[in-house]
């Protein structure tokens, strides 16, 4: 098994790296489990992790149609925050920001959490208004967050344009100090790694092809590897959720996958050390460790599952970079990409047991599943192994929308491509 | 992605606004069902493949689209006027029924 230290490292440099271990098994599928996850990303195998952990569940299998990290856990722009309105999301997401903060100790994995801040900009008197709103909010609930003024925001990121003259000058901004971003592929080989050593099957290249039923029971799953039985059938197949519903009989679902695109430029020597997002748009950016700018935008805007957007939007997120940091026009674009986002009728995830008995769901996290990714398998564990849910995932059910109690942070109305 | 209008030719998508789901039906405004209204109003047909949508040529002749278009591949199918017998009746009531 895979150690990490400096007496490793310098060993292994001597013995010309010949000697490493791969940090997890690749076993063959048992015929059956006490409980199996389908999704072998940051959520699935964070699930799986908790499971052995906190609720002493090891005979457990995680089932990823491809190879780990291939889905949306290695296609994010990795931040991390906790700056919610409502209060269901606040808690959430600040009990995955407090995980966030021991993850790395606690997976015994350098996970490169770096607590650099993200700051909202906001472009009106009326925007920050809101944002100060939203920033009392999460101080009642006892996260972070400070107003900040345009001089303090142009000493902390030089190279914005603070000018008046700048088509949409800066009033001010929300910063939440603790967010910041993290090494997201880490994260999945991290959590990968604890599961394994806890006697989880991580099984690569194994596709679900449908559900194994008893009446309306779900008892296993077939797949391009054979049949697996399992007592609990985990769903956390975020991006994929309208494909693998449909494998259980079930093509209505209170989401629609859409496709979001990032993108990374070339190096650049350090300037931007917090996450910054812009206000009067869509536009989000941080510095990786190795210099590139990691930035994205909006959705597409239309249903696709294919991993891939188009350029109207690539335009769009130059645009409003540029609207920013007018000096980063020279700068090239070294690659992009898109993942698909389970995009929610009212933005918030959906962490539950059911629909149907023995199926367990995870799903629907529009595009802020990186950062919940701690608290998303926590919870999602706690409510396997309970059959109820934790305090946390309680308002995050299914049948919210029809009963009425929606979490709509952003007050948008259940059109799925505006949150 | 080209959006043939019928009306206007093809045209580039960002002249197009998405209004989702072509399946659904709206429930007779007098309806009382409070399920069927949460199902018009919050369940989606999400398939990966062939799909049946609404469009609007917002920036063009405004007419609303009823696009048969492939969510695997972005291909666009077919495109015709909503209104048009047989599209899918998304927000309108069908023919003949009582308001």
């Amino acid at each position: 098994m895979a150690e990490y230290s400096a007496f490793s490292l310098l060993k292994n440099a001597l013995s010309g790296n010949r000697d490493w271990k791969p940090a997890w098994r690749k076993p063959s599928p048992k015929a059956s489990y006490d409980v199996i996850v389908i999704g072998g990303g940051g959520h699935g195998l964070s699930t799986a992790y908790y499971l052995a952990k906190e609720f002493g569940i090891t005979n457990v299998a995680v089932l990823e149609k491809g190879y780990l990290g291939s889905g949306n856990v290695g296609r994010n722009t990795t931040a991390v925050r906790s700056n919610y309105l409502l209060p269901q999301n606040t808690r959430f997401y600040e009990h995955s920001m407090k995980m966030w903060e021991n993850l790395s100790h606690d997976l015994n994995y350098n996970v490169m959490f770096s607590q650099r801040g993200v700051l909202n900009l906001a472009h009106t008197p009326g925007q920050l208004d809101d944002l100060a709103r939203k920033g009392n909010a999460m101080r009642h609930l006892g996260v972070d967050a400070e107003l900040m003024t345009p001089a303090e925001i142009g000493c902390r990121v030089p190279g914005l344009d603070m000018s008046q003259r700048a088509r949409f000058p800066i009033f001010g901004g929300l910063m939440q100090e603790r967010a910041g971003t993290a090494r997201h592929d880490a994260v999945a080989w991290g959590y990968a790694r604890g599961a394994d050593r806890r006697g989880v099957d991580i099984i690569e290249n194994c596709e679900v092809t449908g559900f194994l039923r008893d009446g309306d029971r779900v008892i296993g799953v077939s797949t391009s590897r054979g049949e697996i039985r399992a007592k609990k059938v985990a769903v956390a197949v975020a991006g994929s959720t309208g494909r693998v519903m449909q494998l259980a009989g079930i093509d209505r679902m209170p989401i629609e996958s859409h496709v979001l695109q990032a993108f990374v430029s070339e190096s650049l020597k350090p300037f931007l050390d917090t996450v910054l997002t812009f206000g009067m748009g869509h536009f989000y950016v941080g510095q990786s460790d190795k210099g590139g700018l990691v930035y994205g935008g909006d959705l597409d805007g239309y249903n696709s599952y294919a991993q891939r957007g188009s350029l109207p939007i690539v335009e769009e997120v130059m645009s409003e970079m540029l609207a920013l940091f007018p000096s980063l026009a020279p700068v090239r674009v070294l690659r992009s990409w898109g993942g698909v986002c389970d995009m929610s009728m009212d933005g918030s995830p959906i962490i539950t047991t059911g629909p149907l008995p023995g199926m367990y769901l995870n799903c629907g996290w529009c595009y802020g599943g990186f950062k919940a990714t701690p608290a998303s398998g926590f919870c999602f564990a706690h409510t396997i192994a309970k059959d109820a849910p934790h305090e946390f995932n309680a308002p995050f059910t299914l049948d919210r929308f029809s009963r009425g109690t929606v979490i709509d942070d952003k007050g948008q109305g259940p059109t799925p491509r505006m949150h | 992605m080209l959006i043939t209008c019928p009306y206007c030719g093809p045209r580039d998508v960002s002249e197009f606004a998405y209004q989702g789901d072509g399946n659904r039906t709206r429930p007779d405004p007098a309806s009382t069902d409070a399920e069927a209204w949460s199902a018009y109003v919050y369940d989606r047909l999400n398939p990966a493949g062939i799909h049946n949508e609404i469009w609007q040529h917002a920036g063009g002749c405004r007419a609303h689209l009823a696009v048969v278009r492939d969510t695997l591949t972005h291909e666009i199918k077919s495109v015709r006027f909503a209104r048009e017998h047989g599209a899918p009746p998304h927000g309108r009531r069908t023919s003949g029924a009582k308001a």
